[in-house]
């Protein structure tokens, strides 16, 4: 079934985009992340233009987030207050990210930028999860509980001024934190199309030490608002916004996420963990070969 | 009567031509992209008119050439620099076709010299691609290379010789292929005469390219009112998302 994108100006078989959608709601089901890190670099391998998938991809994080985000407030899993101090930073994150686009687009290195932060972020996260799911993977096989970590955030975090307390999440720290995550967050989703999830939930539990309880509700609620941030920066700044493309991908991703929470409930996490970690190095692996390789297109264009 | 009295007058510019004329045309003169666009086939056909209707005892050939519209644009060449490869050397070229296809009734090389072929722009080779930046030629020639070979491959510059019937040294026809990727815009149909590779004559129409519809109104709303467009496109998403959610809980 070709249907024509209005915005990236090329005809795609819209099944496989919404098989895309679905594949990526299945893991984002199962594992609890948006899958951008997916989506985005399948879309570019489908022939897309890369600013066209990257903007697109955040429009389709936006509602693959919603029912989570609703999900998590019923149950009180949202620190709001700790969530608008992220979002506040990842807006100011995604205007910054913009204009760092729209840089590095005109000097021609958006692409080497973008694969050395995939190979870099998915690489050591990859290697973290993997660490730490094995671990856990080889405790529950020996029969020794994981020892739980203590919980005191990381000393760049406690040195910073102005205390704010988020009860929520058990905390009394700078504010200033968070909003520098959100922040940097905000600047990947604008040029990788992530919602960064991958980055945020490490770094809220290993950096600021907040309780599991509220730490994927509340990235779930930053990635809802920075992503919908994204898709307005992005359809001001780049214009590459294409609403059919970001409809086929929801339409999979929307049903996919279904299917996923339900596979989700009947493996065990730490396998869960070690698959999501095997899947992340698989990526960055795919990209870092992509940039030591001699590629096949050597010529690119662009137009002025 | 008064028809008749133009006719009468304006006979002897016709028949005073000693050089024959092209009577061209194409089947679409508005080619619209919709939902279902997945490329078109253009045909191009005509009548070559000789003075006094006598037709030479060698035949000529024919080449068309369909040009979309001239851009300016950037071409970047990977380098592999310490051990990545990154866009390194880059050359600005400003008009270079968006799309580009002849189609001819013999082997483009046999068909025109290369002086010509250079005038008329007729073979993927020959485009006046007006390089903007100040490179060697040799460097120039890579990029234009470069970026022929890319254009090529994707479709969007193409060379079909053998592509043009000519019956009863008189009429010709021509099927030119507009991929999916094809580019907006004002476009050229080109048709020239032939003989000994010399064009004796040349004809032009225009065709437009355009999206309609759905298509026509997405693209232009995301250029013209950039903020409703994101506006709706989170809205969109926002009310997809939400949905899913609803129909899961209801199971």
């Amino acid at each position: 079934m070709d249907l024509y994108l209005p915005i990236a100006g090329l005809s795609v078989n819209a099944l496989v985009i919404v098989a895309l959608g679905l594949g990526v709601g299945v893991l984002s089901g199962m594992f609890g992340v948006g899958g951008g890190f997916l989506t985005t670099p399948l879309l570019i391998f489908y022939g897309i233009p890369p600013a066209v998938a990257v903007a697109s991809s955040a429009t389709q994080i936006t509602g693959a987030s919603v029912s989570g985000v609703m999900a998590h407030m019923q149950r009180g899993g949202v620190d709001v207050k700790m969530g608008w101090v992220l979002v506040a930073g990842g807006a100011v994150g995604s205007v910054a990210g913009g204009y760092a686009f729209a840089a590095l687009q005109a000097s021609g290195q958006i692409d080497t930028v973008v694969a050395v932060l995939y190979v870099v972020l998915l690489g050591s996260i990859g290697l973290l999860m993997a660490k730490e799911a094995l671990g856990a993977v080889l405790a529950v096989r020996r029969g020794t509980a994981p020892s739980a970590p203590e919980r005191r955030h990381h000393p760049l975090v406690a040195v910073l001024p102005f205390r704010w307390r988020f009860n929520r999440s058990g905390l009394y720290i700078s504010p200033l934190a968070p909003f520098l995550l959100g922040l940097g967050t905000g600047v990947l989703t604008v040029l990788l199309g992530v919602g960064g999830g991958f980055v945020l939930v490490p770094a809220m539990i290993y950096g600021l030490r907040m309780s599991t309880r509220t730490v994927v509700g509340t990235s779930l609620f930053q990635i809802l608002f920075v992503t919908a941030a994204t898709t307005m920066v992005h359809a001001l700044t780049t214009q590459a916004v294409d609403i059919v493309l970001a409809v086929l991908l929801l339409i999979g991703s929307v049903t996919g996420a279904q299917l996923g929470a339900g596979f989700a409930m009947r493996i065990k996490p730490e396998y869960l963990r070690l698959a999501l970690a095997f899947m992340v190095l698989t990526v960055a692996l795919r990209m870092l070969l992509g940039l030591t390789w001699r590629p096949a297109e050597l010529y690119s264009v662009q137009p002025l | 009567m008064r028809r008749i009295v133009w006719l009468l007058l304006a006979a002897p510019l016709l028949t005073a031509q000693d050089k024959p004329r092209l009577v061209p045309d194409v089947s679409q003169r508005q080619i619209d992209i919709v939902y279902s666009f997945t490329g078109a086939e253009l045909l191009l056909f005509g009548a070559i008119l000789y003075p006094g209707g006598r037709v030479p005892e060698r035949d000529a050939d024919i080449a068309v050439v369909v040009k979309g519209p001239a851009e300016g644009l950037v071409v970047r060449e990977k380098r592999k620099i310490a051990g990545v490869w990154l866009n390194a050397e880059s050359a600005r070229f400003r008009s270079a076709p968006a799309f580009y296809a002849v189609a001819a009734s013999k082997p483009l090389d046999r068909l025109v010299d290369a002086r010509t072929a250079a005038i008329y722009e007729i073979g993927v080779d020959n485009l006046q691609l007006s390089p903007a930046s100040g490179e060697t030629p040799e460097a120039q020639r890579r990029f234009e290379r470069g970026l022929v070979d890319l254009k090529r491959r994707s479709g969007l510059y193409r060379e079909e010789p053998g592509a043009v019937e000519i019956s009863e040294g008189v009429l010709y026809r021509a099927r030119i292929a507009i991929p999916a990727r094809v580019p907006t815009g004002s476009y050229t149909a080109e048709t020239f005469l032939i003989r000994d590779g010399r064009v004796l004559a040349g004809a032009t129409k225009r065709i437009v390219i355009d999206k309609s519809g759905f298509e026509r109104f997405t693209a232009a709303a995301a250029q013209s009112h950039a903020f409703l467009y994101g506006l709706a496109a989170v809205a969109v998403s926002l009310l997809l998302g939400w949905a899913g959610g609803a129909v899961a809980r209801r199971r």
